[in-house]
C-alpha cells in the first residue's frame, strides 16, 4: 500500500503537508501558532545546515552568525533605508551568500575541528561586530523590525504567518531531498564518505563543500530574514555562539543525514524549552541532561534510529 | 396562612436565588487574579532576575497570606526568559493567550522589555517594566511602564554632583552590554548640559578580566579630572581594582547599576572613595528617621532578608515596587479591567515605593525624579549617604 | 620599553596563562580520544565556585582550593565514565553534543546548588601591586604565571618521564598499538579527563581573585580556551600553552593600541588567518590521511 504513493520522498512530503494543514486544529491559540511558526523557521536552518554536517560531512559552529547577518541585513535595509521587505531579504539573502563563498574558500580547506572552529570564530565575530555598531544594528538592545509586506499588505498575525512558514518548509524540504538525489548530492555523500577517494574519482571537493556551505549559508540567512519580520524585533543575541550550538544540536539530534530528521529535531528542541519551562530553576538540568541521555543512547540522532528499528529491511 | 402563601410565592425565587448566588459567588472568588512575569532568572543577567523572582514571590505570598485584594487570592505566573528577547517575546505571548494573565510585571532587560512592546501593546495588558533604559517610557507608550530609575538621571545625579568638585573633562569608561551602551549614549548626550566634556571614552567586554589597558590610556591622559564607569556584572568591579591598581587618583564614579553588596565584597579596598547613585534602600539604616523613604526601604529589606537570607539589592526593589503599584492600582479601580487597571496606574500620584515617590502621569511613565537617587560613596565597605 | 606596552603585556600573560592552562585541559583529552570537552569550561567554574562555598562554610583556602580539585575532577571522570565511555565510537559531532549537554547540565547544578551571584576568592599573597619598569602587576599574577610554569614542567616530565605518561602518549599515537602492548585504554580515558579536569579547576581558582568566578563563567572560558588550543595546534602541549599566551597577548595589545570593542575580534580574526595559512595550527600535527 504504501509502495503506491511512490518513493520515501513523496510519501514523506505529503506527510509533512498533511500534518502542516491538519495542526491548526491542535493548536488553540496565538501563542501555540508562535511556537509552530518558530519551529518551522528553525526548520529551515537546520535542513541546510543538515546538508551541511550530515551529508557533506562538515562541521558549523558558526551558522547563527548567517541567520543573525540575513536578519539584520534585511531589518535594517527595511527599517532605515526605506527598501521594501521583499527585496531587502533577498538582498541580505544574496549578501550573506557572497559573504559565505568569500570566507568559505580559505576555511573549506581546514578538517574536523579546525573547520569547527574556524566557523566558530566566524560566528563570534559577527556577533560582535552586529553587537557593536549600534548605530545601524540598535546595539546589543537590538532594533525594531518593519513586518514584511506582499504587495502592499502587510503580512501580520500568527494564522497568516503559518501557513506562509509552512508553505516555505514545505518548499526546503523538497528542494533539500532533490539535492540530496541529484548527481550534486551524490558526490556530496561520496565526499562524506572519503574525501580522497572522491577526488579521485573526479569531484572536485572544494568546490562541492563549498556550494554546500553557501546554500546552508542561504538557507540560514533567509530564515534569520523571515524571523526579523515575524518577530518585528530582532537583537543580537540571534547570532551569538550558544545559538549556533542550538542549531547543531538540532540537526544532530534529529539525526543527521537526514531532511526530516532536521525538521523532528528542530519541532523537538523548540518545543521542549515551552514544555519545560513549568520545571523553572530545574530547566537547565533537565534540557542538558535529555541532551546526553539522547545522544549517548541513539548516537544516530533520533529520526534514523527510530527508522532502523520500525522500518523494514532495505534490500541493498 | 397568609404567611405561608406568601413564603411559598417567594420560595421558589428565592431557593433559586439562593443557590445561583451560591454557585457564582464562590467560583467568582476562588479565580485568582493572574499577575503574568517573565524574568531573567538565569542567563547574563541572572542577577536581575533572581532578586526579581523572589521579590515577587515574597509578596504575593504575603498578599495571599492576608486574603489576596478584592477578594480575591493573587497567582504569579513566572518564566524564565533569560536574557534573550526572542524567549521573552514567546513567553509573553504565553502569557497574554495561554494564561490570560490580568497583568504584567517583569522584562528584567532593555532587549527583552523592548521585544515585547508590541505585543503588549497591540494585546492592551498593563505592563509594568524593570529595566532600565530611557528609550522604553520615552516615547510614552500607552500601556507601557516603568519602575527602575532611568540611565539618564544617573548620568544627570552624577554630573550635579561633579559640578561642586570642579570636574568639568571626565573619562568614560564602559561595558559592551545593553546597559553599559544605553547608559554611556545618554551620558554622551546630557554631558553638555551639565558643563561636562567627556575626553576619553574606553570600552571592555562583558567578559574581560582586565581592564589595565584601557586605564593605562586614561592614566597618560592629563586632562582627565573623573573617570565615570557606565556599567554593570563583574565589569566595574574589575574597572575599580584595576584602577587602584595601577594608581589612578582621580575620583571614580560607578552607575547605578553596581548598587549591590557585592560590588563592594568583589572590589575590596579598592571600592572606598567610589561615589554612585542608588536607591535609599541601600542605606535604609543610615536614613534619618524622618526620611518619607524610611519606612517603605526598612520593611522591604526586613522581609526580603529574613526570608531569603541575602543582602538586599536595588534590582529586587524595582520588582517590589512595580507589583505593588499594579496592586494599588486594581484596587483603586476597583477591578481587574485592564484599561481601569492602566488609567489607574497612570494617575497614581505620592506614592511611596522603594524606589521613590512615584509620579505617573499621561506624559511619564516612570514617574521618578532625581529626588529618587541619593547620591553614595563606599567608605570603610560600606554605603554612606553624600550630603 | 615604554611603561604603557609593559603594562599590557603583563596583562595580556596573566590572562593568556589562564587561556593555557584551559587549553591544556582540551589537548590532553583530545590526545586520548580524540574528542573535544566542551565542558572543559564547566571545570574551570566549578574549581572556582566550589572553592567559594568551602572558603564560606570556614575551611582555610589551600585546603578549600584541594578539596575543590578533587571535586572537580570527581565530575570529571564521571563525564568520562557515564557519557562518554557509553558513546564510544559515535561520530565526531555526536560526541561534541554530549560534552555541550554535559556542560548545560553541570551550568544548570552550578546555578542551582551555588547562586547567581559573581563570587571573589582572596588573593593568595596580598593585593599590594608590584611596580615594574613603570607598570604595575599583581602578586596574584605572579601566582598564575608561575603555578602555569609548574603545571607545564610536571605535565611534560609525566608525559616524557613516566611509564603512565608515556603510555598515555602511546595512546594518542595509535590506539590499536597501544593495546596490543597491553595499555589500558580506559584507564588512559579516565586519567585524561580526571587530569584535564583537575587543570581546568587549579586554573579557576588562581584566577579567581583577578576576575571573580560565578555559574556562567565557564562559557566564554571554555571557548577562549578552545580557540587558543586550535591556535596552537590540537594535541600538542606545547601548542596549547603558546596557543593560550599568545591569544591573551593578542587580546591585550589590540585592546590597547587598536580598539577595546574589537579585541576579540581582532585576536580571532588572526586566529583564522594563522587557520588559513597553518591548517593544522602553530604547532599542531601534520595530518596525513590514509585511505
Amino acid at each position: 500500500m504504501w509502495a503506491g504513493l511512490g518513493s520515501a520522498r513523496s510519501g514523506g512530503l505529503l506527510a509533512l503537508g498533511a500534518v502542516i494543514t491538519l495542526l491548526p486544529l491542535a493548536l488553540a491559540n496565538d501563542y501555540f501558532y508562535d511556537v509552530a511558526i518558530l519551529v518551522g523557521l528553525n526548520a529551515i536552518v537546520c535542513i541546510g545546515l543538515n546538508l551541511l554536517i550530515g551529508y557533506a560531512g562538515q562541521i558549523s559552529l558558526g551558522h547563527a552568525g548567517f541567520f543573525g547577518l540575513g536578519a539584520y541585513g534585511s531589518a535594517i535595509l527595511t527599517a532605515r533605508y526605506g527598501w521594501p521587505p521583499l527585496a531587502a531579504l533577498a538582498a541580505a539573502t544574496v549578501a550573506v551568500a557572497l559573504l559565505a563563498y568569500l570566507v568559505g574558500r580559505p576555511i573549506l580547506r581546514l578538517r574536523g575541528h579546525y573547520l569547527a572552529m574556524a566557523t566558530l570564530g566566524l560566528g563570534v565575530i559577527i556577533s560582535i561586530v552586529i553587537s557593536n555598531e549600534d548605530r545601524y544594528t540598535g546595539g546589543p538592545d537590538g532594533m525594531r523590525v518593519p513586518p514584511l509586506s506582499l504587495f502592499g499588505h502587510a503580512l501580520s498575525g500568527e494564522r497568516a504567518w503559518y501557513w506562509v512558514v509552512g508553505a516555505l518548509l514545505v518548499l526546503a524540504v523538497w528542494l533539500a531531498l532533490n539535492l540530496v538525489e541529484s548527481p550534486g548530492g551524490r558526490a556530496l555523500r561520496a565526499l562524506h564518505g572519503s574525501e580522497t577517494a572522491a577526488e579521485v574519482v573526479g569531484i572536485d571537493s572544494v568546490r562541492q563543500k563549498l556550494m554546500v556551505f553557501v546554500l546552508s549559508a542561504v538557507f540560514a540567512a533567509f530564515a534569520g530574514g523571515l524571523t526579523a519580520h515575524y518577530s518585528g524585533f530582532i537583537t543580537p543575541g540571534r547570532a551569538t555562539f550558544l545559538h549556533s550550538i542550538e542549531l547543531v544540536t538540532m540537526v544532530v539530534f534529529g539525526g543527521m543525514a537526514s531532511t526530516f530528521g532536521a525538521v523532528i529535531g528542530a519541532a523537538v528542541l523548540t518545543t521542549l524549552p515551552q514544555l519545560l519551562a513549568v520545571l523553572k530553576d530545574y530547566e537547565m538540568v533537565v534540557f542538558g541532561a535529555v541532551m546526553m541521555l539522547t545522544m549517548v543512547f541513539m548516537p544516530k540522532g533520533l529520526v534514523p534510529t527510530l527508522a532502523a528499528r520500525f522500518a523494514p529491511r532495505e534490500r541493498t | 396562612m397568609g404567611i405561608r402563601r406568601m413564603f411559598a410565592a417567594f420560595a421558589r425565587p428565592l431557593s433559586i436565588g439562593a443557590f445561583a448566588i451560591a454557585t457564582i459567588l464562590p467560583a467568582h472568588a476562588q479565580q485568582p487574579i493572574k499577575i503574568g512575569s517573565f524574568l531573567s532568572v538565569t542567563g547574563p543577567a541572572a542577577f536581575l532576575g533572581d532578586p526579581e523572582q523572589k521579590t515577587l514571590e515574597l509578596y504575593v505570598d504575603k498578599i495571599n497570606a492576608h486574603g489576596g485584594i478584592l477578594g480575591r487570592k493573587l497567582k504569579l505566573i513566572a518564566y524564565d526568559s533569560a536574557g534573550n528577547a526572542d524567549k521573552a517575546r514567546t513567553f509573553v505571548k504565553r502569557l497574554i493567550e495561554e494564561d490570560k494573565v490580568d497583568a504584567i510585571v517583569g522584562g528584567s532587560t532593555t532587549g527583552e522589555t523592548m521585544a515585547v512592546i508590541p505585543l503588549i501593546e497591540q494585546a492592551q495588558v498593563p505592563f509594568i517594566s524593570l529595566a532600565g533604559a530611557v528609550v522604553i517610557v520615552e516615547p510614552v507608550k500607552k500601556w507601557v511602564f516603568k519602575t527602575p530609575h532611568t540611565d539618564r538621571m544617573a548620568c544627570e545625579k552624577i554630573f550635579i554632583d561633579m559640578k561642586p568638585r570642579n570636574i568639568t573633562k571626565i573619562g568614560l569608561i564602559s561595558g559592551s552590554g545593553g546597559f553599559d551602551k544605553s547608559m554611556r549614549a545618554q551620558c554622551m548626550q546630557v554631558a553638555g548640559k551639565y558643563g561636562i566634556e567627556i575626553v576619553a571614552d574606553e570600552t571592555y567586554g562583558a567578559n574581560d578580566s582586565d581592564m589595565t589597558a584601557q586605564l593605562t590610556k586614561m592614566r597618560q591622559n592629563a586632562q582627565i579630572q573623573a573617570v565615570l564607569n557606565a556599567g554593570f556584572g563583574a565589569g566595574p568591579a574589575i574597572v575599580t581594582k584595576n584602577f587602584r591598581q595601577i594608581g589612578m587618583s582621580v575620583p571614580l564614579y560607578q552607575s547605578h547599576g553596581v548598587a549591590s553588596k557585592e560590588f563592594i565584597k568583589l572590589a575590596g579596598d579598592a571600592a572606598n572613595g567610589v561615589r554612585l547613585p542608588a536607591a535609599a534602600l541601600l542605606v535604609a539604616d543610615a536614613l534619618p528617621f524622618n526620611d518619607p523613604q524610611k519606612h517603605v526601604v526598612l520593611a522591604y529589606k526586613h522581609d526580603f532578608e529574613a526570608r531569603y537570607h541575602q543582602d538586599v539589592s536595588t534590582f529586587g526593589g524595582h520588582a517590589y515596587d512595580g507589583l505593588y503599584l499594579v496592586i494599588d492600582a486594581m484596587k483603586k479601580a476597583r477591578s481587574i479591567d485592564k484599561a481601569k487597571v492602566r488609567d489607574a496606574i497612570e494617575s497614581t500620584r505620592g506614592w511611596m515605593g522603594v524606589d521613590g515617590e512615584f509620579n505617573m502621569s499621561p506624559t511619564d511613565h516612570m514617574g521618578l525624579d532625581l529626588s529618587a537617587f541619593r547620591m553614595l560613596e563606599i567608605k570603610n565597605s560600606d554605603w554612606t549617604l553624600v550630603k | 620599553m615604554s611603561a604603557q606596552l609593559l603594562q599590557y603585556l603583563f596583562s595580556g600573560l596573566t590572562v593568556g596563562a589562564i587561556y593555557a592552562l584551559v587549553a591544556l585541559g582540551f589537548s590532553i583529552i583530545y590526545n586520548a580520544c580524540r574528542v573535544i570537552n566542551f565542558a572543559q569550561g564547566e571545570f574551570v567554574m566549578i574549581g572556582g565556585m566550589a572553592t567559594v562555598s568551602l572558603i564560606a562554610s570556614g575551611l582555610p583556602l589551600p585546603l578549600a582550593a584541594l578539596l575543590a580539585v578533587g571535586a572537580t575532577t570527581l565530575v570529571g571522570l564521571a563525564l568520562e565514565r557515564f557519557a562518554v565511555e557509553r558513546a564510544r565510537g559515535a561520530s565526531v559531532v555526536t560526541l561534541i553534543i554530549i560534552t555541550i549537554g554535559a556542560s548545560i547540565l553541570l551550568r544548570g547544578l552550578a546555578g542551582l546548588v551555588w547562586d547567581k551571584n559573581l563570587h571573589g576568592l582572596p588573593t593568595f599573597s596580598g593585593d599590594r601591586p608590584i611596580a615594574i619598569g613603570g607598570a604595575t602587576i599583581l602578586p596574584q599574577s605572579l601566582w598564575v604565571l608561575g603555578v602555569t610554569l609548574v603545571v607545564v614542567v610536571a605535565l611534560w616530565w609525566f608525559f616524557n618521564r613516566t611509564l603512565h605518561g608515556k603510555a598515555m602518549l602511546a595512546t594518542s599515537h595509535n590506539r590499536l598499538a597501544a593495546q596490543l602492548v597491553g595499555i589500558s585504554v580506559r584507564r588512559v580515558l579516565l586519567v585524561s579527563f580526571g587530569l584535564s579536569a583537575a587543570l581546568g579547576a587549579l586554573a579557576g581558582i588562581l584566577i579567581a581573585p583577578i576576575t571573580f568566578t560565578a555559574w556562567d563563567v565557564g562559557v566564554m572560558l571554555g571557548l577562549k580556551g578552545f580557540a587558543a588550543a586550535i591556535l596552537g595546534g590540537l594535541g600538542s602541549g606545547p601548542g596549547a600553552v603558546l596557543g593560550g599566551l599568545a591569544l591573551g597577548l593578542l587580546e591585550a595589545l589590540a585592546a590597547g593600541y587598536v580598539s577595546s570593542a574589537y579585541k576579540d575580534v581582532i585576536a580571532f580574526g588572526i586566529m583564522l588567518a594563522v587557520l588559513v595559512l597553518m591548517p593544522s595550527g602553530l604547532f599542531g600535527e601534520r595530518t596525513a590521511e590514509r585511505v
